[in-house]
């Protein structure tokens, strides 16, 4: 489909073997013909800070899903005299935590569950927010004052107020951690669509679809949503490093997983007592938040830094 | 200095100096060449009008003259002197001294040339201060009477009005008022009148004229209108793919247009042509300026075209003393009979 | 290998055959007549201010020509184009096309009027979708219409190849690898994908460089002639104004001051702003300089235009009669008529300049 460097050549003595007025063709330019997504990650080749973290980024997923291949010991065994050993000791490569468990196992095992409710409570905001957004952004006017207001309502509580408020007036646990989550991220995620779909919709080409003839559904989806989905999407990834965040620190306060479940958050909760025994074990699954929300966050800005490009 | 009908006399020192200047602007995809070689003089007092389609290098070239091209992507080399400095071997305080001082831009868009959260007045005045010094007072004087130079009415009323609260044609006029609010020697323009209405470019057009008359500035005038070109140039540089292909005084080179692109350009533009006809449009479209063809740039879209155009740039030519052209198919010589092209 | 054929051929169903049976109304019908269209947006800050975009524009627009609209900003040009397209609905007045009135109980839907009359927007960054390749934005018009995708793609295809775009070459490219003239040539291919009778061209042309603006005006001219269609061309460039339109309609602050055939406006202007319009127009003759602006100011804002006649504030001829009443746009019978609204075209209304006033 690219114009090979011979074809063109041709293409231009050919015009030059005409008269003037006859040689109406237009030369494509040389570069190769590439979509937007397809774009989007050649650049994303040459961002060495993104790629990097990327890469620690999917390790720390693999390592979450291989978690029962990868783990040496059984996360929930414990052993009375085995208890908050430093690095090393009988070959447990990061130590124990308080109840001789080992902890490298529950490290790994506490990713799926920080992990899990990091990132689905995103995915329920972005398609109940996201549609919700386009939904106001492409009606205006009354519907859009209806569902915008109703989110502000939610969206002037702290995230983390409004998320320990609603789990634990559903009393803890992980669904209704999830749950609680979702209704936290819902407005924002709405904002954000309900914003970038006005302004698609004020373009031209929209206007231009709707003098064809073209009825709602069909603009919305064939010009809204391919142009609205970028700024979404960004915004999704930078709200699972807040998800990660968030999820943990419903688990340390008790509102999320039971004990034993292995789980960031409450490793963070339960090892705190045990600081002044051995303070870099205790420190090790913060580390372990810390890192995943940080590296989640600098991949979606290496991201949002790809998808910004004036077209 | 040149005079309109061409005739030359010896001058004492050029106001700016440009030899081969050269810009390309580095990415990783791929690098494009917007100015290939760019050499002109100007005059104190004079205007000239670079004239140039959309990719010609025309406003690349306008802002390397200050160097308000990003430092890091464009690739600067030539020689650039302005009142006998040389422009690219400046510093960031002599930049700044510059900039405002010695050399003023005006803009296409008044409202993004101007800060919308400081009224005119204010902007002007700041702008004095920096150069001249000088208390708040006088500076605030003298912006009232540039506002009034500028032909802007209730203008002391006008000095405490915010951008947006004035309509385009006064918005264009208090960007002129503040770029000449130091006493420029060098006015550079860049298609200030393209964005405005008919009725209110005509006005700003005489206004600038009126004013560099007056000042006696030299302006550097960038433009695709030769309309525009007509009404305010001295002389006459046209643009194409980062070189100047034809220059000289105005009247001769729309009377006579040597190089090929001239006339196309000359004959391409809708004044009066009749209804029943083609417009004699230039055929094909501006080379990629990320590929440029060895040669002549405009070769593929000529209609004089021959093996000679292809095998190098054609070097500047000049049959007549203040005239130039880059054509093999125009004279090197003057004296030599004029060229029938 | 040429891209295309040297004399490019039309495509798609004849045009004689398919007007004729869309010519409901004959030849002698009028495509499109406006009458006292009006469309006033509040101004937003709570104020009870009206912007008067379109304030009362009648005209008749007749099979087969072009019909030039020349305005400055804020005259409501883009508004009436949008207007006569539905694409805003007008506050009053009514649209009557090809006979049939249109979105009232027994005329034609606005979705019918859409199929006839399409529009060509000014090139600008958003008037291509930029996540759609070429050939899917220009095939998306016979789409929506019921084409099969198939079909759509053949049509849009076919249409690309008659504006000069190579569609092997341009039709999965992307707009953003295309320059300025290419864009165009898509907005119009975009536009006469689903064969419609009329095109409203909305400064089509200006954001052009002018040796593009050439090409594409050839291709315009070339297009109406094989396609059998009728263009609305809306500019404020006088120059390509009086190339492309037969007749030329002159407004100002959303209403009509003068209307006429092409050569008549031209070389015999009416109306004062008509005059200073064609007084602004640099001379091209560096020898014989504008020496003095025609007019001085700016287009006032359409929010509070002046009382009576809107010009009256930068008239070089207003008189007290020009602030009491309105001006009325003269009677009209055919397309050679040439009309203005001013006082002075009025005899004996009590303007001193009027025709046989003393």
């Amino acid at each position: 489909m690219a114009q090979s460097p011979m074809a063109q050549t041709m293409s231009q003595t050919a015009i030059l073997d005409r008269s003037p007025a006859e040689g109406d063709e237009q030369v494509a330019p040389a570069l190769k013909v590439r979509g937007y997504w397809a774009s989007v990650f050649y650049r994303l080749r040459y961002d060495p800070v993104t790629m990097f973290f990327g890469a620690i980024v999917l390790l720390i997923v693999l390592a979450a899903i291989f978690a029962p291949w990868l783990a040496p010991f059984d996360p929930y065994r414990e052993s009375i005299i085995g208890r908050l050993k430093p690095f090393g000791w009988k070959s447990h490569l990061l130590g124990t935590d308080e109840l001789g468990r080992d902890l490298l196992s529950r490290l790994l095992y506490g990713g799926r569950v920080s992990l899990l409710m990091g990132v689905v409570p995103v995915c329920i905001a972005t398609v109940v927010g996201g549609g919700l957004g386009i939904v106001g952004g492409f009606a205006g006017k009354s519907v859009n004052t209806a569902i915008m207001r109703t989110m502000d309502v939610f969206y002037a509580f702290p995230s983390v107020l409004l998320a320990v408020a609603i789990s634990g007036a559903m009393g803890g646990g992980i669904g209704n951690g999830m749950i609680a989550l979702s209704l936290v991220f819902t407005p924002a995620m709405c904002r954000v669509a309900e914003t970038a779909t006005a302004q698609v919709k004020s373009l031209d080409f929209v206007e231009a679809a709707r003098a064809t003839g073209a009825g709602t559904l069909t603009i919305l989806r064939h010009h809204i949503l391919g142009n609205v989905l970028g700024p979404v999407f960004i915004y999704a990834s930078t709200l699972v490093s807040v998800g990660i965040l968030l999820a943990s620190g419903l688990s340390f306060l008790g509102l999320g997983v039971r004990p034993p479940t292995a789980d960031w958050g409450l490793m963070l909760s339960t090892l705190r007592q045990s600081i002044y025994v051995n303070p870099v074990i205790c420190a090790l699954p913060g580390a372990a938040i810390f890192v995943t929300s940080i590296c989640f966050n600098l991949v979606s800005d290496g991201i949002r830094a790809a998808m910004d490009v004036r077209m | 200095m040149a005079d309109m009908d061409g005739s030359f006399h010896a001058v004492p020192s050029n106001l700016v100096e440009v030899e081969n200047l050269t810009v390309r602007f580095v990415t990783r995809e791929a690098t494009v060449h917007a100015v290939n070689g760019v050499t002109f003089n100007v005059q104190p007092g004079e205007v000239l009008c670079i004239l140039g389609e959309s990719g010609s290098g025309k406003s690349v070239t306008l802002r390397a003259l200050m160097r308000l091209l990003p430092p890091r992507r464009a690739k600067i080399s030539g020689l650039i002197k302005v009142d006998g400095q040389d422009v690219l071997s400046l510093d960031g305080a002599g930049l700044r001294r510059l900039r405002g001082g010695l050399v003023s831009m005006i803009f296409q868009e008044p409202m993004t040339a101007l800060d919308p959260v400081y009224t005119i007045g204010k902007q002007i005045t700041e702008t004095i201060i920096r150069h001249k010094g000088g208390g708040h007072a006088t500076a605030r004087a003298r912006a009232l009477d540039l506002l009034e130079l500028v032909k802007i009415p209730s203008a002391a009323r006008r000095l405490d009005n915010y951008p947006h609260e004035l309509s385009g044609g006064l918005r264009q006029r208090a960007m002129i008022a503040m770029a000449l609010s130091c006493g420029p020697r060098l006015l550079l323009a860049d298609e200030p009148t393209t964005a405005l209405d008919a009725t209110v470019q005509i006005q700003v057009l005489i206004l600038l004229r009126k004013l560099q008359k007056e000042l006696g500035m030299g302006t550097i005038f960038v433009t695709h209108d030769l309309g525009v070109a007509s009404e305010i140039a001295d002389r006459i540089a046209v643009m194409y793919a980062g070189r100047i292909v034809e220059e000289g005084p105005v009247a001769d080179v729309l009377a006579n247009p040597l190089h090929p692109y001239t006339r196309g350009l000359l004959a391409s533009t809708v004044h009066g042509q009749s209804r029943d006809h083609d417009i004699d449009a230039i055929p094909g479209s501006p080379p990629d300026l990320r590929r440029l063809p060895t040669g002549c740039a405009f070769a593929p879209r000529c209609a004089q075209v021959s093996r000679e155009c292809r095998a190098g740039v054609p070097e500047e030519r000049r049959p007549v003393v203040n005239r130039m052209a880059r054509c093999v198919r125009v004279p090197a010589m003057a004296g030599t009979m004029a060229a029938q092209v | 290998m040429n891209a295309i054929s040297p004399t490019p051929t039309p495509i798609g169903p004849p045009p004689p055959a398919a007007d004729f049976e869309r010519d409901r109304g004959g030849p002698a019908q009028p495509l499109l007549i406006a009458r006292d269209l009006r469309k006033h947006f509040k101004v937003q800050g709570g104020s009870a201010a009206f912007v008067r975009a379109v304030d009362g524009i009648s005209f008749t627009l007749f099979k087969g020509e072009t019909l030039g609209i020349v305005g400055e900003s804020g005259c409501g040009k883009s508004t009436l184009a949008r207007l006569l397209l539905h694409l805003l609905r007008p506050d009053s007045g009514e649209l009557v096309f090809d006979g049939d009135t249109v979105a009232e109980m027994r005329g034609i839907t606005v979705n019918a009027l859409r199929r006839q009359v399409q529009m060509v927007f000014q090139d600008s960054y958003s008037s291509l979708n930029p996540r759609m390749p070429v050939q899917d934005t220009v095939a998306f018009g016979p789409y929506v219409h019921g084409k099969s995708k198939a079909d759509s793609r053949a049509v849009a295809r076919s249409i690309l190849s008659r504006v000069g775009l190579d569609p092997d070459l341009f039709g999965p490219r992307y707009p953003h690898e295309l320059s300025g003239g290419q864009k165009q040539r898509v907005n119009i291919a975009r536009a006469l994908a689903i064969e419609p009778r009329m095109v409203i061209l909305d400064e089509a042309v200006s954001a052009l460089d002018k040796s593009v603006e050439a090409q594409v005006l050839n291709l315009l001219r070339a297009l109406k002639a094989d396609f059998n269609l009728t263009y609305l061309f809306i500019s404020h460039d006088l120059n390509v104004v009086q190339y492309i339109s037969d007749r030329v309609l002159v407004m100002y602050l959303g209403a009509v001051v003068e209307l006429g055939p092409v050569d008549g406006i031209f070389s015999r202007p009416l109306h004062p702003y008509t005059r200073a319009l064609l007084g602004s127009r640099p001379s091209m003759n560096p020898k014989q300089r504008i020496e003095e602006p025609p007019i001085t100011g700016d287009p006032p804002s359409p929010i509070n235009p002046p009382s009576g006649c809107r010009f009256r504030t930068r008239c070089p001829f207003a008189e007290p009669v020009c602030e009491a009443r309105i001006p009325e746009l003269g009677a009209w019978t055919d397309r050679a008529s040439h009309v203005a609204a001013c006082h002075m075209q009025v005899p004996g209304s009590g303007h001193s300049q009027a025709l046989g006033h003393g």
